[in-house]
C-alpha cells in the first residue's frame, strides 16, 4: 500500500457497555486505511489503535469475511451492509468512500435483536424461528439418484434462490417495521418449493409464522426494502408465498 | 402444531390481508361512488334521482352498516399494524437512508394518508349526507336536491381546496394500497406483479383525478 492512497476516515460508532447499559454515539479518527481492505478491516485497523491507546476495541460480529455466512451486519450510513447493493459488510471496500468521509456505525435495531456490546446484536431470535419449522421432518432416506425425483427447472431455481438466505438479519434492520418476513419466507420457500418439503409446507409456514409474530417482530407493510438491502437479493415473492401457505395452513387446520 | 382461532387472527398475516381485502373492498365502493358522481354531468334530475333511489331503498342500511364495517375494520387492523410496528423498534436509528430501490413516498406514508383520509370522510359526510337539506320534486315525489347542495358547497375555494388535497392523498394512498393488497394476500407474479404495481397507479391517478375533477367543475361552472 502506498503512503499516497491511504485514507483518513471520521466514524461515528455506537458504543454500549452491555445489553442493559445505555448507548451512544461516539467519534473516532482513524488513519492509514487502504482503499482495498473491506469495512471490517478498516474497523480491525481502528480497533488496533485503539487497543495501542489502551481503550476498549469496538465489538462486532463476523466469521467468514467472504459474504456467506451471514455474521456481520451494522448500518452504514443509514443502509444495512453498507450502500452497495447485493454486498455484506465484509464485502464492502473502503474504495466506495471517499479520503474524509465520516461514516456512521450503528447495530441492527429491532425489539427482537437486542444489542448485546458496541455493534454486536443478539440474532438468536432467528434461531428460535428455524427451531419452529425450519427442517424437514420426514426421512427422505440416502441420497436419491440425481434424476430420480423430477424437479422442474423452475421450482429448483426459485428454492435455491430462497436458500441464498444467509440469515444475516439485513431484511429486519432495514425494515421500518422490524419485521423478519423476507428471512422466514425464505426459509419457509426453500422447503416448500421441493418434493422433499413440500409434505409439510402449511404446517411448517404455520409454526414458523407463529413463531416469529411471537418473538416481537413487526408487520410486513410491502415497502420492499428488505429486498433491496439483502445481500442476497432474496425476492418478496418469497413472502407471498409465505403468507399463501400461512392462511391454507390456518384454514385447514394444518 | 395447529393455530387456532385467535392465533391466526393476531397473525402478522392475516392482519395484513385483513387490512389489504377491506381496502380493496373500500376501492369497490369508490368505483361506484365515482360514477355515481359523474351523474352531475348529466343534469340535475339525474343526480338527485340516483341520489333518492339509493337512499330510499331499504337495503340502504344494510349496505351502510357494511360500509361502516369495512371503514372500521380497515382504520381498527392498521392502527393496531402500525402500532406493534412501531413497539417493535423501540430504539430508532442515528441515521437511516431508504435504499430507494424498495420503499416509497406512497408506501412508507400509509398511516399519514390514511389519517388524511378519515379526517376527510368525516368532514364529508358532515357537510353532504348530514348536510343542509333542500328539497325538490320530480314527477310528484319529493326528493333531497343534492345537486344544489353539491354546488353550493364547491362554490368557495378553500372548500374545493380541500377536498382537491383529500383526493391527491387518496391517490397516494390507493397507489400503494392496490397493489400492497394482492401481495398480502399471497399474489405475486414475476411478470404481472410489476404490471400491477403501475395499474395501482393508472387506478390511483384514475379515482383522485375524477373525484378531484368534480369539485373544480362545481367551481368553475356553479357560478354561471
Amino acid at each position: 500500500m502506498s503512503e499516497s492512497n491511504s485514507m483518513n476516515l471520521k466514524l461515528k460508532i455506537w458504543r454500549q457497555l452491555n445489553s442493559n447499559a445505555k448507548g451512544k454515539m461516539v467519534d473516532y479518527q482513524v488513519s492509514g486505511v487502504s482503499p482495498d481492505m473491506s469495512f471490517l478491516e478498516m474497523l480491525d485497523v481502528l480497533n488496533d489503535q485503539l487497543i495501542t491507546k489502551g481503550e476498549d476495541p469496538v465489538v462486532f460480529d463476523h466469521d467468514c469475511r467472504e459474504g456467506i455466512c451471514g455474521m456481520c451486519s451494522l448500518m452504514i450510513n443509514g443502509q444495512a451492509h453498507g450502500p452497495e447493493e447485493r454486498t455484506t459488510t465484509c464485502q464492502l471496500h473502503m474504495r466506495k468512500f471517499k479520503d474524509g468521509d465520516t461514516i456512521i456505525v450503528e447495530p441492527w435495531r429491532a425489539k427482537a435483536f437486542p444489542v448485546l456490546k458496541d455493534l454486536m446484536v443478539d440474532r438468536s431470535a432467528f434461531d428460535d424461528i428455524i427451531q419452529a419449522g425450519g427442517f424437514i421432518s420426514v426421512n427422505t432416506g440416502n441420497a436419491p439418484d440425481a434424476n430420480a425425483i423430477p424437479i422442474s427447472k423452475e421450482n429448483a431455481d426459485f428454492a435455491m434462490d430462497a436458500a441464498a438466505c444467509i440469515g444475516c438479519g439485513a431484511c429486519v434492520a432495514s425494515c421500518k417495521n422490524a419485521s423478519a418476513m423476507l428471512f422466514v419466507s425464505a426459509k419457509v420457500s426453500q422447503f416448500s418449493l421441493l418434493p422433499q418439503g413440500e409434505v409439510e409446507s402449511k404446517e411448517r409456514a404455520v409454526n414458523m409464522v407463529n413463531k416469529m409474530d411471537s418473538l416481537g417482530f413487526g408487520n410486513c407493510t410491502n415497502e420492499a426494502e428488505c429486498e433491496a438491502s439483502c445481500p442476497k437479493g432474496i425476492s418478496i415473492s418469497n413472502i407471498a408465498r409465505m403468507n399463501r401457505e400461512y392462511t391454507s395452513g390456518a384454514v385447514t387446520g394444518k | 402444531m395447529s393455530s387456532t382461532l385467535a392465533v391466526t387472527l393476531k397473525s402478522s398475516v392475516v392482519k395484513k390481508q385483513l387490512v389489504g381485502v377491506t381496502g380493496l373492498l373500500l376501492c369497490g365502493f369508490l368505483v361506484t361512488h365515482l360514477a355515481g358522481n359523474f351523474l352531475l354531468l348529466v343534469g340535475p334530475e339525474a343526480f338527485n334521482k340516483y341520489g333518492h333511489a339509493l337512499t330510499s331503498n331499504p337495503l340502504i342500511y344494510v349496505a351502510e352498516a357494511g360500509l361502516l364495517a369495512l371503514f372500521l375494520g380497515h382504520m381498527g387492523m392498521a392502527i393496531r399494524v402500525t402500532l406493534q410496528n412501531k413497539s417493535a423498534r423501540p430504539e430508532g436509528y442515528y441515521m437511516k437512508t431508504r435504499t430507494g430501490r424498495g420503499s416509497t413516498f406512497a408506501s412508507s406514508s400509509m398511516p399519514y394518508t390514511g389519517i388524511i383520509l378519515l379526517a376527510f370522510v368525516i368532514f364529508h359526510l358532515q357537510g353532504i349526507k348530514f348536510g343542509e337539506v333542500y328539497n325538490v320534486t320530480y314527477d310528484g315525489v319529493v326528493m333531497r336536491d343534492l345537486y344544489r347542495l353539491t354546488f353550493e358547497k364547491f362554490s368557495t375555494l378553500p372548500y374545493v381546496g380541500f377536498y382537491v388535497l383529500s383526493m391527491f392523498a387518496m391517490a397516494v394512498h390507493l397507489s400503494h394500497g392496490f397493489w400492497s393488497a394482492f401481495q398480502s394476500v399471497g399474489f405475486f407474479h414475476t411478470r404481472y406483479t410489476p404490471a400491477l404495481r403501475k395499474s395501482a397507479i393508472a387506478f390511483a391517478l384514475v379515482v383522485g383525478g375524477g373525484f378531484s375533477f368534480l369539485p373544480i367543475y362545481c367551481f368553475l361552472t356553479g357560478a354561471n
